[in-house]
């Protein structure tokens, strides 16, 4: 379906390694760690591609690197090797960990969106929502407050967040609600991708209904392709077309959601998929 | 006051002075840059003006005469002891009157009459980094300035915004100078930040605790920060007027009779008051 058209999103062989590695670390690791030099390989040659208007799940236990992934594309932290293109940055010609600071920040501020497990990491909370949204706007260069304040409005209202609480700021929300609004900044500059770290993690279960709905909506209306990480195989099967299934650091499985849901082949996968019914 | 030949003149000996005008140039040659200098001891304590008498001490000679305001007012305590220290190191003529001076040391204001190009305004400064309400770390704010990251200070005023539906900055409000650096005027008022844009003298700034220099020459393009939609504003003292010399146009201080209950306005540029009265 969208295997002809250009990836929003090309990761190739993206390693992050903690310690100065050895010729023996492949054949020595145990789980994620090399026995001979201590080295941990917390990302080792990690490719993927997210296509246009494509949510893509990546399922793994803590550990398995699924976040180090994220942060790496937020430029939260630095890989040890590898690339990683935007169709949007150079027309997907250049890694965009070889960009500049000021290049990095315009990558950061109108390509992409994030949304974190821990909303402290996202938002600012003791500023107002209508701030922490419009922070993305500013920082894309954006000097128009008006024009913000209705970018706020509509987006919070989007998030089924009233616009008059726009001048409230998070910490008085409810988690939920703090998931809402950090999904608000990252749509801010109608970015072409969307990271979703354990977005409803620690949510009740009736608020966590509630946020995927919205995701889903999201997709519909803004067209944006969206890299989905969860622990929770229910929440991938809800959203995800195709699944990467990850573990220490390495890519243990991939395909279509419903088949690997059907017929895992790893017998990791095959344990989350049991645990699932 | 005679000057006491003890001293080098003006105190600093030369050599240090010589560095600090090395500094100022640098200050000047990129307007709204904090450049770090060697800031030296002097007989009066830090947080007393002692980055802005620096560089009057390493600019000033014979043939210069210096006014020295605090507040617009020549007769206030630190104005006073100000003075004094020139006078006891320089044999330099001082002048209440802004039009006589071609050197003027200042805090928290910049006169009314509007000043020259052979002049030079010294404004003592306390904290230089613009970006400090924003950001604790010199480090990162270093950092900001180099790679002209302002964003956390555009949305601090968009913060003030969306909560106050004004900016509520009062003084030290910030000034985008060339298109290129964040720069803060000292505790000035607001309304004298429009002074600084094109002006025809030349401004500069000294931090003495935090060891830092900068400048505004004559004719930079420094504008306050302002949204595409909302105007900077300055105060306004519309429908009030100085109760001595009858001014509409003026930074006006506001006093209070607690006898009477009665709100008065009085020019705080106090030279400039009596200038108008007639009295000097
Ligand atoms: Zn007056």
């Amino acid at each position: 379906m969208y295997l002809d058209e250009k990836p929003v999103l090309r990761v190739e062989n993206l390693t992050m390694r903690y310690g100065r590695g050895c010729p023996h670390c492949m054949e020595s690791l145990e789980k994620n760690r090399c026995k001979v030099c201590k080295t941990v390989w917390a990302l080792n040659d990690i490719s993927i591609e997210l296509f246009p208007g494509e949510v893509l799940g990546i399922v793994g236990e803590s550990g398995s690197g699924k976040s180090t992934l994220m942060k790496s594309l937020y430029f939260d932290i630095e890989p040890s090797s590898g690339g990683a293109y935007l169709r949007d940055y150079k027309d997907g010609g250049v890694n965009i960990w070889s960009a500049s600071a000021a290049e990095r920040r315009a990558i950061k501020n109108n390509m992409m969106g994030m949304v974190y497990q821990n909303p402290v990491l996202g938002l600012r909370m003791d500023f107002s929502s209508a701030s922490n949204i419009a922070e993305k706007i500013i920082a894309a260069g954006g000097r128009n407050a008006g024009r913000m304040t209705e970018r706020a409005a509509e987006l919070l209202d989007a998030m089924e967040i009233l616009p008059s609480r726009m001048s409230e700021a998070p910490k008085n929300f409810s988690g939920g609600m703090q998931q809402r609004v950090q999904l608000s900044k990252a749509l801010a500059n109608n970015p072409s991708l969307l990271l979703l770290d354990e977005v409803t993690t620690g949510l009740d279960l009736s608020v966590q209904a509630k946020v995927l709905d919205l995701i889903r909506k999201i997709r519909a209306r803004y067209g944006v392709s969206i890299l989905l990480v969860s622990h929770d195989l229910a929440v991938i099967r809800m959203l995800a077309d195709r699944t990467i299934v990850m573990l220490d650091g390495k890519i243990i499985e991939r395909g279509l959601t419903d088949q690997i849901l059907e017929d895992p082949q790893h017998e990791y996968t095959q344990q989350l998929v049991h645990s699932l019914i | 006051m005679k000057m006491n030949k003890n001293y080098n003149y003006a105190f600093i000996d030369e050599g240090s002075k010589r560095e600090i005008r090395r500094t100022i140039l640098k200050a000047v040659a990129i307007p709204g840059y904090q450049v770090p200098f060697g800031s030296r001891e002097l007989p009066i304590g830090r947080g007393w003006g002692t980055g802005g008498i620096q560089i009057t001490l390493s600019l000033i000679g014979p043939e210069d005469v210096l006014k020295v305001i605090d507040q617009g007012s020549d007769e206030s305590v630190n104005a006073v002891n100000i003075k004094k220290f020139v006078g006891l190191c320089t044999d330099v003529k001082t002048t209440v009157k802004t039009g006589e001076a071609t050197i003027i040391q200042t805090r928290h204001r910049i006169p009314e009459t509007p000043l020259r190009n052979d002049q030079i305004l010294v404004l003592q400064v306390p904290i230089p980094e613009p970006l400090r309400i924003v950001e604790a770390s010199e480090e990162k704010t270093k950092k900001m300035h180099a790679e002209r990251d302002y964003a956390p200070m555009w949305l601090l005023l968009y913060e003030s915004l969306i909560r106050y539906g004004k900016i509520t900055i009062g003084t030290e409000y910030p000034l985008m100078v060339e298109d290129r650096y964040v720069m803060n005027p000292s505790p000035i008022p607001k309304f004298d930040n429009p002074k600084l844009k094109d002006s025809e003298c030349l401004y500069l700034f000294g931090a003495g605790r935090e060891k830092k220099i900068y400048a505004i020459p004559p004719h930079t393009f420094a504008e306050s920060l302002a949204f595409d939609d909302v105007p900077f504003e300055k105060e306004s003292f519309k429908g009030k007027r100085c109760r001595l010399c009858g001014s509409e146009d003026t930074y006006l201080d506001e006093l209070f009779d607690s006898a009477t209950g009665e709100r008065m306005y009085q020019c705080s540029d106090t030279s400039y008051c009596m200038e108008v009265r007639g009295c000097i």
